[in-house]
């Protein structure tokens, strides 16, 4: 052991009564959020190198089928908890069946989705615990035993830096973690996992929030689940031109993006926007339209497969992360683009 | 009467915050501080509630004594009182520590002034960037959470009751629970109204109360400042994405480049995988 790794050691509690890491599934009506599985593809990981468990937890109501789908991503062991009570979100109730569990299996690490829930849900269990708890993290790794610490990363002073945020002196160590950040398993239906049933220690009677209703997908992007993603930035000028980005992105079948400079602007609503403050996507195949390629920009689209890249400015930073580069006048080599993957798509041409 | 608080922060505009090239770290000088916006938008829906219904506002911040700057701006739209909670100790507060203080403070509040029926906060600061301290909060004062929230349908003083729009990512959802509760605001809960004159007047004159860790006999030490935080920063490092082995496409014309991109596109197997 190094000096270093000794120093650490000696500084921090004895937490061998906690182990595994565990990951908090999110669904919605019985349908499991991808970044779920993302994270549990990611959990993998951290587990091997623990040498520990991969654990899931499922909640809602008429979800045991998502403990398979558990397994099938990953997770060596299932907790599951089923009861109407949890049919739909509320803090309480799975917020008393997370503290519950994590206070009988101890896991040393528990993640969430950075998303609406997985925020509202970590902020109160970590408060309730407590233990530490970081945020929106965008890339996850542990220290080899003895020191099994969670290096939890993620953008700080507003995505202009990251910053590694280490928990030493609580277990478990927590963190939500952004969709598309991270890569699920493939699913592997010969994958088993114990499961465990647990209880839902909270009645109805006892819980003062009622969901009164839900209106789904009002017309939102949904840019994490996007294949094709033709995004646009400062270089279209205006509003107008995200029309042009739009013909393109319907004949690919795929979503309109913008840059963080777009979207202050005010030509397209924030919905849109890659990058730290927005989504981080990882389509397959992504174009960047007169974007010139700030950080806080290809952080949140370098995961995609195929990059091209169309900038007036030859040293534009974005040509140093596309796959693909053309420089030059991106209202004329859009349109053109549109009408030439239209044509080998055997679609027909309309002039 | 309606007793709401507001908890609001003085934030660096991060927006204008930059990196030096050379050095990698941040350039702070010059960057103004602002009242962090999605709290004003949490402050604007405490007055409308307080036009429509009667009720007290009363606004806290922790920080330093500068902060006294944002309460005045909170005064000037229409809070009744505003509460700095200062001291050396804070410092270095991470969202647990910061949540109990936080508490504390709403909880001496309801001591002065009344029992306190809703909090907002915004939904999250522009410099930490979290949005955890608001959960923290309600938890550690057991109040019913509402996260997310971009419109209050109704408040019922009488039921008292609230009902609530969530702005989820797959949707709206549509919530009622019970007060006491937290609130946290989006951008999309209101529009945030001017000072008035006579608001301005009434900000320029007036004085934050003040509390230290004096004003708080009770308050554990160990759970406050640095101490009280258990996350630490261990490092902070400027991004870099790695390079892609860029093929810089050549052609004549629009249609030429075009031509030459879906060339590319339909060799490999991505024009197989969409389904192109």
């Amino acid at each position: 052991m190094s000096e270093e790794a000794k120093a650490k050691v000696d500084e921090m509690p004895d937490w061998s009564a906690y182990r595994g890491v565990l990951i908090v599934v999110e669904q919605r009506a019985g349908v499991a959020k991808s970044v779920s599985w993302q994270l549990l593809g990611e959990g993998r990981k951290l587990a091997d190198k623990l040498e520990t468990d991969l654990l899931a937890l499922v909640m809602g109501d008429g979800v045991g089928h998502l403990a398979e789908e558990a397994a099938y991503y990953g997770a060596d062991k299932v907790y599951l908890c089923d009861a109407p009570e949890l049919r739909e979100y509320r803090t309480r109730p799975y917020s008393r069946v997370c503290l519950k569990l994590i206070e009988e299996a101890k896991p040393e690490i528990v993640l969430f989705g950075a998303t609406g829930t997985g925020r509202d849900l970590a902020g109160a269990i970590a408060t309730h615990l407590p233990t530490g708890l970081t945020a929106d993290t965008t890339a996850l790794d542990v220290e080899a035993p003895p020191s099994r610490l969670l290096l939890a990363s993620r953008p700080a002073f507003s995505e202009k830096m990251m910053a590694t945020i280490l928990c030493k002196q609580y277990r478990p160590q927590m963190a939500t973690a952004r969709a598309g950040v991270f890569q699920a398993l493939p699913r592997d239906t010969s994958r088993r996992a114990e499961i465990i049933r647990i209880d839902n220690p909270m009645k109805e009677a006892e819980i003062a929030a009622r969901v009164i209703d839900f209106i789904g997908d009002s017309g939102k992007v949904n840019l994490e689940e996007a294949e094709v993603i033709v995004a646009g930035g400062r270089g279209l000028g205006g509003p107008e031109p995200f029309q042009m980005l739009k013909e393109l992105a319907d004949a690919l079948g795929g979503k309109v993006g913008a840059s963080r400079a777009a979207v202050d602007a005010g030509w397209i609503n924030h919905d849109h926007q890659v990058g730290q403050t927005g989504h981080t996507v990882r389509p397959k195949l992504y174009f960047a339209i007169g974007i010139s390629g700030a950080v806080q920009h290809t952080v949140g689209m370098s995961n995609s497969e195929c990059i091209v890249a169309i900038n007036k400015d030859p040293d534009a930073p974005i040509f140093q992360f596309a796959h693909y580069g053309i420089v030059g006048d991106l209202f004329k080599i859009v349109p053109a683009i549109t009408a030439e993957v239209k044509k080998r798509r055997g679609a027909l041409v309309h002039e | 009467m309606l007793h709401i608080v507001v908890c609001v922060k003085q934030v660096p505009d991060s927006r204008e915050i930059r990196i030096d090239p050379k050095t990698n770290t941040l350039i702070r000088q010059g960057v103004p501080s602002i009242v962090n916006f999605y709290d004003l938008h949490g402050l604007e829906e405490a007055l409308k509630i307080k036009d429509e219904h009667g009720a007290r506002v009363t606004v806290v911040t922790m920080g330093p004594p500068p902060a006294e700057k944002a309460l005045k701006e909170c005064i000037s739209l229409g809070a009744d009182e505003a509460v700095l909670v200062t001291d050396r100790g804070f410092a270095g507060a991470d969202t647990l520590a910061t949540s109990y203080v936080i508490a504390q403070t709403i909880e001496k509040c309801g001591k002065e002034w009344g029992p306190v029926d809703i909090v907002f906060c915004g939904k999250q600061t522009l410099d930490g960037d979290t949005g955890q301290v608001g959960p923290g909060v309600a938890c550690r004062l057991d109040l019913e959470q509402l996260t997310y929230v971009g419109k209050v349908v109704q408040v019922d003083p009488n039921a008292r009751r609230v009902t609530v729009q969530r702005f989820l990512e797959d949707g709206i959802e549509v919530v009622e629970t019970k007060m006491p509760v937290l609130i946290t605001a989006l951008k999309e809960l209101n529009k945030v109204r001017r000072a008035s004159l006579p608001g301005m007047i009434r900000a320029a004159r007036y004085k934050p109360i003040v509390w230290t860790t004096a004003d708080f006999p009770e308050l554990d030490r160990s759970k406050i400042g640095l101490k009280g935080s258990p996350t630490i920063v261990a490092k902070t490092w400027v991004p870099e994405v790695k390079p892609a082995n860029t093929k810089m496409l050549e052609g004549e014309t629009p249609e030429a480049l075009a031509a030459a991109l879906a060339d590319q596109l339909w060799a490999g197997e991505l024009a197989q995988k969409l389904g192109l």
